[in-house]
């Protein structure tokens, strides 16, 4: 199952864990990216807590942790070379798993459809 | 309460968005933030070819003497800067600050003497100030014009002596500062040999009816591509030169801010012209006694950008603290995190090791001199 935050954020959610990145929309309004921070495996977030940080050029961003859960692995890919997040940001460049909480919460999350609509 | 008043257009902003320019108001006008190169790309390709800026929204002034002696103009702008204006030969340059009672810095510029006027670029955010703050110092003894019929545009780059060259030969004879008058494109532009990147370059004022010309000619070079304030801000701070309102401002001293060598001999204590410059008693008195705290370069250890209004801490607990930065991000061409900002000046000396305030983390950073690249004018 892919759903999508308003913070333009993707989860492909598989069985109670998901993958989370960034939307490919966000990444090119980011621009280049020189620095990525993010959470150790074992820690948990709330919705709506910043979980990682992106960092271009210009400015820091946060990336919101898009549900509650367990953080069960960090994509260090992305950390050793920021600008995998430019180039394939719905792929190899996912920020981590997250072992959801509440598993039926993703399902008041965005569909694709839904997700284009706002960025259109 | 939100700003609403609309901005401000500069004559190439029709060109901006033909390049796919993402617009973002700055100082009152919509100005080009980066192209679809990305910032990154637009900053090394102005370190190793060369890049076009849009910088019209900044202040073109002109200070005329009524009595029609250059000498006259220079010496009422002494008033306000100290520096020495009146040896500034015809045809240079020479970087300035406009200093307040207390010593601090109400904007910097550059002062051209072009021969029976003097010919000013100040801060876009400061410009309507600098202009009344002309006019009430220098009304009576000379005109003083802002200038809205030009824009400003700056060519900036190892070959963008070259690229100029293809307009206009003679510019092969200009050095660092150098200040001409020459035709491009049949339209008659002043030229100075200078920038804000670190490299050589130039800036070139033009009558904005032939602005989208003489742009568009640079910009079919195939060594050129526009660069937008994204690049411009991480050139600068590379070059490790101030950003007005960030580095520099009403509370910064220039002796503090590391500006001395802008305050030419003259000006200082037994110069021939020695004061008579607002905030003249601080700053002077700053050159005898020292400053407690300077203006520093900072190298993070890491790869984390450390960026302005980040706090510094002698230890990596955070219990002493030593400073903070005033710019910082990425440096493309240094492949790092840079930054500068002011310490204590008991933290001030290159290599000490201080500790920033990230996200609640204390990163460690070096005192660093400046510039971090290379500065390659043609001096």
């Amino acid at each position: 199952m892919l759903k999508f935050t308003e913070e333009h954020e993707w989860l492909k959610i598989d069985g109670d864990v998901a993958t989370v990145g960034i939307t490919e929309h966000a990444a090119g309004q980011l621009g280049d990216l020189v620095f990525v921070e993010l959470p150790e495996a074992g820690s948990t977030f709330s919705k709506g807590d910043t979980a990682a940080t992106v960092e271009s050029v210009k400015a820091a961003s946060d990336v919101y942790c898009p549900l509650d859960g367990e953080i069960v692995e960090a994509n260090q890919a992305i950390v050793d070379d920021p600008s995998l997040v430019n180039s394939d940001p719905q792929g190899a460049a996912w920020f981590f798993k997250l072992k959801l909480a509440d598993p039926d919460a993703a399902k008041a999350l965005l569909d694709e459809a839904a997700y284009k609509e706002l960025v259109a | 309460m939100e700003d609403v008043s609309p901005l401000k257009h500069t004559p190439l902003h029709a060109l901006h968005l033909s390049r796919g320019a993402r617009m973002v108001p700055f100082a009152g006008y919509d100005m080009p933030v980066q192209y679809p190169e990305g910032v990154l790309k637009e900053h090394l390709h102005t370190r190793t070819a060369a890049g076009v800026f849009d910088v019209s929204h900044m202040g073109q002034i002109l200070v005329r003497p009524k009595s029609g002696k250059i000498e006259d103009a220079a010496l009422a702008l002494e008033k306000l800067v100290p520096v020495d204006v009146l040896s500034l030969a015809e045809g240079r340059q020479r970087y300035g600050l406009f200093t307040n009672a207390t010593g601090g810095i109400l904007d910097d510029l550059m002062i051209v003497n072009r021969g029976d006027h003097l010919f000013l670029v100040v801060n876009a955010a400061c410009k309507d100030a600098d202009f009344a703050h002309l006019k009430n110092g220098l009304g009576s003894l000379c005109d003083v014009t802002m200038l809205t019929d030009r824009a400003l545009i700056a060519l900036q780059g190892p070959r963008a002596g070259a690229v100029l060259c293809e307009l206009w030969a003679d510019v092969a004879s200009m050095r660092f500062m150098d200040v001409a008058e020459a035709d491009l494109h049949d339209v008659s532009c002043i030229i100075s040999r200078s920038g804000y990147t670190g490299e050589d370059g130039f800036e070139i004022s033009i009558p904005t009816e032939a602005a989208v010309d003489v742009t568009q000619r640079l910009l079919e070079h195939p060594d050129v591509l526009p660069i937008g304030l994204g690049a411009r801000d991480s050139l600068r701070l590379e070059a490790g030169l101030c950003l007005y309102g960030n580095d520099i401002d009403t509370s910064t001293s220039p002796i503090e801010a590391g500006l001395e060598w802008a305050i030419q001999k003259s000006r200082r204590a037994d110069g021939e012209r020695a004061g008579g410059f607002p905030g003249a008693d601080r700053i002077l008195a700053e050159f005898t006694h020292g400053v407690s705290r300077r203006r520093v370069g900072l190298k993070p250890e890491g790869r984390a950008p450390v960026r302005g209004g980040v706090r510094l801490f002698a230890d990596a607990e955070g219990n002493t603290a030593a400073g903070t930065v005033t710019s910082g991000g990425f440096g493309p061409s240094v492949d790092g995190p840079i930054a500068m900002g002011y310490v204590d000046a008991e933290h001030a000396e290159t290599g000490t090791r201080l500790f920033a305030e990230v996200r609640g983390k204390f990163l460690p950073v070096a005192v660093s001199a400046l510039p971090f690249i290379k500065q390659t004018y043609k001096r």
